[in-house]
């Protein structure tokens, strides 16, 4: 079986280390940073952290190198899921192409380009420390599952979430893959940017009791706009908040989007924020504290043009 | 005509009336600083920009040590009110003692700690303080004059009289609550905004082409606030929105105080602002869900300078 993983940044690697330890499994990697792919070519792609990994996988940053292959897995950020599968989808042609990506809206992109399409959602975490060294920070479970509009069959599915299972990165094929999805982004979207806002760590937002009643605003829109569409949530959104916000869990933890203000690297709150509010106008669900914080976030971004 | 004025406060607002007034009365000014007190008794006080002179005047930290004025003017930020309205209790008795705070409740504030009668007023005017002895008078906006306790528009005449005098602009009226209540909705919409994106009030605040754009969350918390004054009886003088667009569109980007207060990691004004707008909104049972979120955001903002 042949997997390619799309945009090989601190999660990508995470899938592209594991797989490429299974026999039966080519694994290449693509990726637009070139120290990166030069490093993984010549002393291969390492994990160091929650797990201490060495994967070789056939790493490219010209998308003309890849062979057709019968799986991709996207994991580029959300704002450059366009440029990364338009450069890819060739080697896709007969595949099925899965986004483990933050957000909303990725799959949607993905299917303009490819025919077949699996919707994921992961929960690895973990950050790049020098090119070829990924540091592997949080293990977590991966869901795969039909993209309802062009859906990979169930088959294929199976084979994908096996593959990840044997190769380290636990990973369940389910018929709706939507409730993790939702789940997910209910939580980043309603904790990340508060964190980008105010500059407090998870924890600290968690404990100022007005501004935790403001987070739940945040998550009771989230739900909503997934109750309007039939999605069940696997889980409740306020208890992994209240979770992370533990000393020994998360409480310490800058969120990414907080991480990437302070670096002034554009955010995800296009597809955080800015999805439930497409989502909710869709289905005719007011989100206007969600709204608020997507406007917010870019007016921050908009700040650095000065 | 009034005769002798303390400007208590220095900052660039006092700044501006001190030296403006030091050229038709006996100005004093009150500083916090010893020697910033010794500066101005030294070199006077230079105002550039819009106006170019220097001013000589007399400058203490103590109120035993000025003159005793007919006007007392409370040009400190809304933060310092209190430990400044402390130092001049059991002072001027026979004075009017002004407040020209942002948002509401500096009168109280101040009443609370002398007898003395009370004007009320808001200030547009701005500038920029370069150096202790030294301010720009940067926006030629006026300064709206009211009674507020023992004090009637005669009074407030006067006082907008001799700033009109000085090459200020002022106006006094019978209520100034229409045009307190204006600017407070203004100032509770967009320092809020400033202060937690980074922006400077610009153009950004009056866009509405993309659904994200910052124009509509501005739209949203000024009807909110619209709908307070409402229900507190207040007709507004100017449309806030109105106010927003046409300052967005004098091509000169304006910090507002509280962006430049959480730059320097200071205590904002957020409390006697937005905090007075939600406050008022609860006491008139009217849901204003947008400026309570930036309220506490601004609050988490100024919890994390440390």
């Amino acid at each position: 079986m042949r997997i390619c993983i799309v945009g090989c940044g601190a999660v990508g690697s995470l899938f592209a280390a594991n797989l490429a330890q299974l026999d039966d499994v080519e694994v290449w990697a693509y990726d637009a940073a070139e120290a990166h792919v030069d490093a993984i070519n010549a002393h291969g792609l390492r994990l160091s952290g929650a797990g201490d990994v060495l994967g070789r996988p056939h790493a490219t940053a010209d998308p003309q190198e890849l062979p057709a292959c019968e799986f991709g897995i996207v994991a580029t950020k959300a704002m450059h899921t366009e440029a990364a599968i338009r450069a890819t989808a060739h080697a896709f042609a007969d595949g099925c192409v899965a986004t483990v990506q933050n957000g909303l809206g990725n799959e949607e992109t993905l299917a303009s380009y490819v025919a077949r399409v699996i919707r994921g959602t992961t929960f690895p975490a973990g950050k790049i420390i020098a090119p070829g060294h990924v540091q592997w920070d949080v293990k977590g479970d991966t869901t795969f599952g039909p993209f309802e509009p062009q859906p990979a069959p169930m088959a294929e599915i199976e084979r994908l979430a096996d593959a990840c299972t044997r190769a380290g990165m636990p990973a369940h094929a389910v018929a709706d893959a939507r409730g993790p999805q939702w789940r997910k982004v209910i939580f980043n979207a309603s904790t990340n940017p508060v964190g980008a806002l105010t500059g407090l760590t998870h924890g600290r937002v968690c404990e100022r009791p007005d501004l935790r009643l403001f987070v739940s605003g945040l998550v009771d829109e989230g739900k909503a706009v997934a109750a309007a569409q039939g999605i069940e949530l696997d889980a409740d959104p306020e208890d992994l908040i209240d979770h992370a916000a533990k000393p020994e869990v998360a409480y310490d933890h800058k969120a990414s989007m907080l991480q990437d203000v302070e670096a002034g690297r554009p955010t995800e709150v296009d597809y955080l924020n800015g999805g439930i509010v497409r989502f909710g106008r869709e289905h005719g669900v007011p989100t206007p504290l969600n709204h608020a914080i997507w406007a917010l976030v870019k007016g921050v971004e908009q700040s650095w043009q000065h | 005509m009034i005769r002798s004025v303390c400007v208590a406060g220095a900052g660039a607002i006092g700044s501006l009336f001190a030296g403006h007034l030091a050229r038709v009365a006996d100005v004093s000014v009150l500083t916090r600083r010893e020697e910033h007190a010794r500066a101005l008794n030294a070199q006077g006080l230079r105002v550039s920009g819009r106006s170019d002179f220097t001013v000589r005047l007399t400058a203490a930290t103590d109120p035993d040590d000025l003159p005793e004025p007919e006007l007392v003017i409370l040009a400190c930020k809304a933060t310092d009110l209190e430990p400044l309205t402390q130092r001049l209790s059991g002072h001027f008795a026979g004075a009017t003692v002004m407040t020209v705070q942002n948002g509401l409740g500096a009168e109280e504030i101040a009443g609370a700690r002398g007898d003395w009668p009370l004007l009320s007023a808001v200030t547009f005017m701005s500038g920029t303080r370069h150096a202790d002895t030294h301010v720009e008078y940067v926006l030629d906006t006026a300064t709206w004059v009211g009674p507020y306790r023992g004090t009637t528009v005669d009074d407030a005449r006067a006082v907008a009289e001799l700033i009109s005098s000085s090459g200020l602009k002022a106006e006094a009226f019978d209520d100034l609550r229409p045009a307190q209540w204006s600017k407070l909705i203004f100032n509770a919409t967009v320092n809020a905004v400033a202060a937690l994106t980074g922006l400077p009030h610009d153009f950004h605040f009056a866009q509405t082409e993309e659904v994200s754009d910052l124009g509509h969350l501005v739209r949203d918390l000024v009807d909110e606030g619209k709908a307070v004054a409402v229900a507190a009886g207040v007709q507004l003088r100017e449309d806030p929105w109105e106010m927003n667009v046409l300052a967005t569109q004098r091509g000169h980007r304006h910090y507002p105080s509280m962006l430049e207060d959480v730059e320097a990691h200071r205590p904002t004004e957020v409390e006697l602002i937005t905090g007075a707008l939600v406050r008022e909104a609860r006491a008139h049972a009217i849901p204003v869900p947008l400026h309570t979120a930036l309220y506490r955001l601004v609050k988490a903002k100024e919890a994390g300078y440390s």
